[in-house]
């Protein structure tokens, strides 16, 4: 476990939901909802969550820190923002489950192998090596992030979609040799930097 | 018609050699034939779509969107921004108005770009292609320019998620938006008013960390396209194309289904009713060959 998370366990003792209102993006909309539910019923990989987005509120309000952000559910989310309109309080229910598993990751405390959590830090990391994504080599690292044997099979079992990708231009072997990137690389990477230093500084005040 | 200019945002998957490139070049036909030019931002980056979160905080997230902004604003100043792709411009559109809203983090978005130059003033309107078309160009001359009716084929309009939600199109409804059926049958086709998986989910970036799961939501995609007689399926977001498309064959294995079923664009089924040839509507970026499309195009 982490030293942040040790600090933030220590700081906010007795209350998970001031914790989730002060580090968590749009956090300060949890304590709307009223539990109607309509979330998890819209839910499209709702029974894949272990907590639907309503459970999710109600476990941050009762305090259960390590059973929310150790939990698998927000990285079940599609984005495909059935919650958000359909929210009769208008909570931005995508937005606070992205929040939620941006700071698990934070904290160093999200669940071993989830794959999502993976695939979404791989893609980060991609699109900030050149400022645009790479998909030829993103589909690479996914394959291959559960190490070598996984991936040999996983290209294996992929392999006609790659060629069907490549027959029809929508895949370049050559992107494995540079690839697409923004040309201003130095002033891009200098903006999100800054972006992080900054969000760094501001949660650093909550005790982050 | 006048011809109209929009700062245009294309994106990561519409590259050369990317998964959306078809989409682009079916788009600048389209566009050809409506009179409309678009301004490409100069050295734009990625938005890092829905799936930037693990890696990427709130700021640094926004600064990417807010980049794109400021370059445009600068570039392009007095031109509303276009996407063609959902999510990317869902990610611009939401970061307009979230520093629009917050004051605080604008400021520190504003610091985060002085370190290139760069300053946003956040004020472009931002625009899907969809929009430009019902709103700006409007049915009745989309309809004009029609010189090969899409007779006798039947679509299924999938208008998937992120076109159609959070924000949507002005006057259509989340659960059951009607502009690309009214598109198909502007075009001459033929299409599915009640087709029940119009606005479902297809797994969106899921569908590569959690394929079995993703799948499963494809296929019924599919499944009900079938149910109601549609020879292909439209779409106007890349990621709904891409997934509904290039895993029918592992669908199939999995499922023992027999799908086979071309997913195309709205930009697609354009250009082929203006009378531009396959080339020019890419559909030799099609996975699944749309040989009633194909048909069309060479006649």
């Amino acid at each position: 476990m982490s030293d942040m998370n040790t600090a933030m366990i220590e700081k906010y003792r007795n209350s998970f939901l001031s914790e989730v209102e002060a580090n968590v993006e749009e956090g300060e909309w949890v304590k709307m909802c009223m539990q109607c539910g309509v979330c998890a019923g819209s839910c499209p990989l709702g029974d894949a969550w272990e907590h639907t987005p309503q459970k999710i509120f109600m476990m941050i309000r009762a305090g259960k820190r390590d059973e929310v952000l150790q939990s698998d559910s927000m990285w079940m989310c599609t984005s495909c923002y059935n919650c958000i309109v359909r929210c009769p309080r208008e909570l931005p229910i995508t937005h606070i489950m992205h929040g939620l598993a941006h700071y698990a990751k934070r904290l160093g405390i999200v669940p071993q192998g989830q794959p999502t959590a993976k695939f979404a830090q791989l893609f980060w990391n991609n699109l900030m090596k050149k400022g645009r994504v790479n998909e030829l080599k993103l589909g690479i690292s996914l394959y291959f992030m559960n190490g070598f044997g996984e991936g040999v099979k996983t290209s294996l079992k992929m392999k006609d979609i790659g060629i069907g990708m490549v027959k029809t231009k929508r895949m370049n072997p050559m992107e494995m040799l540079g690839g697409h990137a923004v040309k201003d690389l130095s002033g891009f990477q200098k903006v999100i930097k800054k972006a992080q230093e900054l969000e760094d500084a501001r949660l650093a005040k909550h005790g982050g | 018609m006048a011809k109209r200019e929009y700062s245009f945002y294309p994106g990561c998957s519409s590259q050369k050699g990317a998964s959306s490139s078809n989409y682009l070049i079916s788009v600048q036909t389209m566009c050809e034939e409506l009179d409309i030019q678009l301004n490409e931002i100069p050295d734009w980056n990625c938005c890092s779509a829905s799936i930037g979160y693990a890696g990427g905080g709130e700021l640094p997230r926004l600064a990417l969107s807010a980049r794109n902004i400021a370059l445009s604003e600068e570039h392009n100043p007095g031109q509303e921004i276009v996407a063609t792709c959902a999510a990317c411009w869902l990610a611009t559109r939401e970061t307009q108005e979230r520093l629009q809203h917050d004051q605080g983090l604008l400021a520190e978005t504003n610091t985060a770009l002085a370190e290139a130059g760069l300053t946003l003033k956040n004020d472009a309107p931002i625009k899907h292609m969809a929009e430009v078309l019902i709103q700006d160009i409007g049915y009745d001359a989309i309809g004009a320019k029609v010189k090969k009716p899409l007779e006798g084929i039947k679509i299924a309009g999938y208008v998937g998620c992120q076109t159609n939600r959070p924000f949507g199109i002005a006057g259509e409804s989340y659960e059951n938006p009607k502009y690309l059926d009214k598109l198909v049958e502007t075009l001459g086709a033929d299409s599915i008013p009640d087709y029940e998986k119009k606005v479902q989910c297809c797994g969106g970036a899921l569908a590569f960390s959690e394929p079995e799961k993703s799948q499963v939501m494809i296929k019924g995609i599919i499944e009900a396209a079938y149910d109601h007689g549609a020879d292909m399926i439209v779409t106007p977001c890349p990621v709904c194309q891409m997934n509904v498309e290039v895993y029918q064959d592992q669908i199939n294995a999995t499922h023992g289904t027999k799908f086979k079923m071309p997913v195309v664009y709205y930009s697609t089924l354009m250009s082929v009713a203006y009378g531009r040839s396959a080339k020019d509507a890419a559909l030799n970026g099609q996975v699944i060959p749309a040989k009633q499309l194909e048909a069309i195009a060479n006649k």
